[in-house]
């Protein structure tokens, strides 16, 4: 076999691994990132929506909603897009960008339980105004 | 202070046009004066806009808060060093610093770049005054660093605290300096492709800006990770964030660059794909700045959300869509010099790294654009997040591991071993130059003799010189070349300082001379 077969028979192996990784990953890693209102109306669509899958929330803060169990590590809150509110259980440290002293933007990853209380898995709180304060809308 | 800013911002704009409407029309051809031009109106450009540094940095130390971009990121009590980066800490500065800094980078690129690409410089400084404009434009028309506020109020809103870190000092012009100066190999390559001068002459004269384009991309993600570390309290270095992929990805094709650049210089292929390269690594870091301003990919980092997106949307588009035309209008003239010889060879090795490395830029670009992609086609947002990059990127991050320890190992079908030994003279038919191909001086390996007195040197680096003519033994022409490329009983610093130059050794040439042996560096130096 000529060199330059070889090299395509190696590169398309490359290409194709590739490319199956992505795909692999995207299937079994992917996850729906919803605002609550979409999450309220997947959930209310199709019941079992959320035992299958795990997804990631966009949302603020409630503001005052956040208590925190220092002993337990846990902290309780609402998250709400002016729509839907869900509360949400955490048990971890969430970054110090996370307060409830105003509207603050949050991303919750987790599953929805049959009690409707959100078990999140990661909060991450976007970091503030990186650049310039989100004019209010 | 902003009346002056914003009128050398027009001046600037309306230079960058004229030099770009100059430059391609291409009426310079043989009009030295016109080419002399041009290149003065880059000078120009820089100087306008070193003008409006200066005045957007004296609003800023004399705390004007009636002008807004002050108000808005500094305040009276703010120390000096922030205030001093405020300059780069919003939207509308780091627009300003964009530009400076690459009509700077284009202004030394006029400057230094030798007088035998003079050819290639006015379409170099076409390219890069259009994107010099298009930045000013994007600051006149959307994002104006020199407006003011109705009023002045008391007191700035200060940095935000979080940004009130060294990492802000240092971090952003770094990263800045490693996207803004791919634009310059950029303008080389498409320089290269208007004028067909498709040779390796492009690449000779871009090798130090690719190599400084890299180096501040890697301090500037460097840097990033660590502030990161330390501020915002991810637990980990990387998080896979869109905003850190972006700086990545152009990162990837920069590093695929810098390999295959070494296959054409050396053997003449790859010729397409190196073009393809840069002009991604470009589009990448328009890219990058695009998905940053625009808000259109939930990050952690949240900037301002603007209509300054669609401006690089559109810039990205309209410049992807001419320079691939371009390219693909010089697609035959293209061809690789050299099929490729075995599949165990340095080359393929390279090729292979190549892959990788955009195997791996592809993965993380299509990661970062997956929430869009699946809204567009779904109708639901699907995110990927740290697991699919690692585990996509973790096989291929090992597979180019292994490949960085085989490359330099692999000399099995070394293309010089095939070609006839030419005598070098000033101009060399293949680049295998004696001085530049052993730096080291470390040792040889073996002697290979391609009759008619000429003998090969092949240095325990992999690296091989060719020694032609001469009556004295080639052995001794190599050690005592070898010798003085490591100046004799030299300081350590002043030995290095020689490994780096080698070609310009007079020792070198010197020992080398003695031997009856000449040395050719592609037309710089020649004994005998």
């Amino acid at each position: 076999m000529r060199a330059g077969r070889k090299f395509i028979v190696g590169a398309a192996l490359i290409v194709g691994s590739v490319g199956f990784m992505i795909a692999e990953g995207v299937k079994q890693t992917g996850v729906y990132f919803l605002t609550p209102a979409e999450l309220a109306a997947k959930t209310s669509a199709d019941p079992t929506f959320v035992d299958h899958v795990g997804f990631k929330l966009g949302a603020k803060v409630v503001p005052g909603s956040v208590h925190r169990y220092a002993s337990a590590q846990r902290i309780d809150f609402k998250v709400s897009d002016g729509i839907k509110t869900y509360p949400v259980v955490y048990q971890g440290l969430v970054p110090d960008t996370f307060t409830d002293a105003s509207d603050i933007e949050v991303v919750v990853e987790g599953r929805l339980g049959e009690d409707g209380v959100i078990r999140a898995t990661d909060v991450l709180a976007k970091c503030g105004s990186r650049y310039e304060a989100v004019p209010k809308a | 202070m902003t009346l002056l800013g914003q009128f050398a911002l027009w001046a600037a704009f309306l230079l960058g046009l004229w030099c770009v409407v100059l430059s391609f029309s291409g009426r310079w051809q043989g009009r030295p004066d016109l080419s002399a031009t041009i290149v003065r109106s880059v000078y120009a450009i820089c100087g306008c806009l070193l003008v409006a540094s200066v005045s957007l940095w004296k609003g800023l130390i004399s705390h004007d808060f009636n002008m807004e971009y002050v108000w808005a990121y500094t305040s009276s009590n703010l120390p000096s060093a922030y205030i001093f980066s405020a300059f780069w800490a919003g939207q509308k500065g780091s627009l300003l610093f964009w530009a400076v800094v690459l009509s700077l980078f284009a202004s030394v690129a006029q400057l230094l770049t030798p007088r035998r690409f003079r050819d290639l410089m006015p379409y170099v400084a076409g390219v890069t005054s259009a994107v010099v404009a298009f930045f000013v434009s994007v600051m006149l028309f959307a994002a104006n660093p020199f407006e003011r506020l109705g009023f002045t109020p008391a007191d700035g809103r200060g940095l935000n605290p979080q940004l009130q870190n060294v990492g802000m000092v240092i971090h952003p012009p770094m990263l800045y300096l490693g996207y803004i100066s791919i634009t310059i190999p950029f303008a080389f390559a498409v320089a290269a492709l208007l004028s067909r001068r498709l040779d390796v002459g492009w690449l000779h004269a871009i090798r130090k800006w690719t190599l400084v384009s890299w180096l501040f991309l890697s301090v500037g993600i460097t840097l990033g990770m660590w502030w990161a570390y330390v501020e915002l309290g991810w637990g980990g270095y990387w998080a896979w964030d869109p905003v850190e992929n972006a700086s990545f990805l152009p990162w990837l094709t920069m590093t695929a660059f810098l390999h295959s650049v070494m296959i054409q210089e050396k053997r003449g292929m790859l010729k397409r794909w190196n073009f393809g390269l840069i002009i991604g690594s470009f589009l990448l870091s328009i890219f990058g700045t695009f998905i940053t301003r625009s808000g259109v990919i939930a990050s952690v980092h949240s900037f301002t959300q603007s209509n300054v997106g669609y401006f690089f949307l559109g810039f990205l588009v309209v410049a992807a869509v001419l320079a691939y035309t371009l390219l693909h209008t010089r697609w035959g003239l293209l061809e690789a010099e050299v099929q490729l010889e075995s599949v165990v060879s340095r080359e393929a090795a390279f090729l292979f790294n190549n892959l990788l490395l955009v195997g791996i830029a592809f993965s993380v670009l299509w990661g970062t654009l997956f929430p869009i992609l699946s809204e567009l086609v779904r109708g639901t947002k699907i995110t990927v997040g740290p697991p699919f990059f690692n585990r996509v990127n973790v096989p291929l991050g090992l597979l180019l591991l292994a490949l960085t320890g085989i490359g330099p190992a692999d000399r099995l079908a070394e293309g010089v071993h095939r070609q006839p030994a030419a005598p070098i003279r000033g101009a060399t038919p293949h680049r295998h130059n004696y001085a530049r191909r052993t730096p080291s001086g470390r040792g040889a390996r073996s002697l290979r003799h391609h009759g008619s007195g000429a003998c090969r040197i092949r240095g325990r680096n992999g690296r091989t010189g060719v020694l032609s003519g001469g009556t004295s033994p080639p052995a001794n022409a190599w050690r005592d070349a070898a010798g003085c490329a490591l100046p004799a009983g030299g300081e350590k610093p002043a030995a290095l300082w020689g490994l780096h130059r080698p070609r310009r050794d007079p020792d070198l040439l010197r020992g080398l001379r003695r031997h009856g042996v000449q040395a050719g560096t592609g037309g710089h130096a020649e004994a005998g």
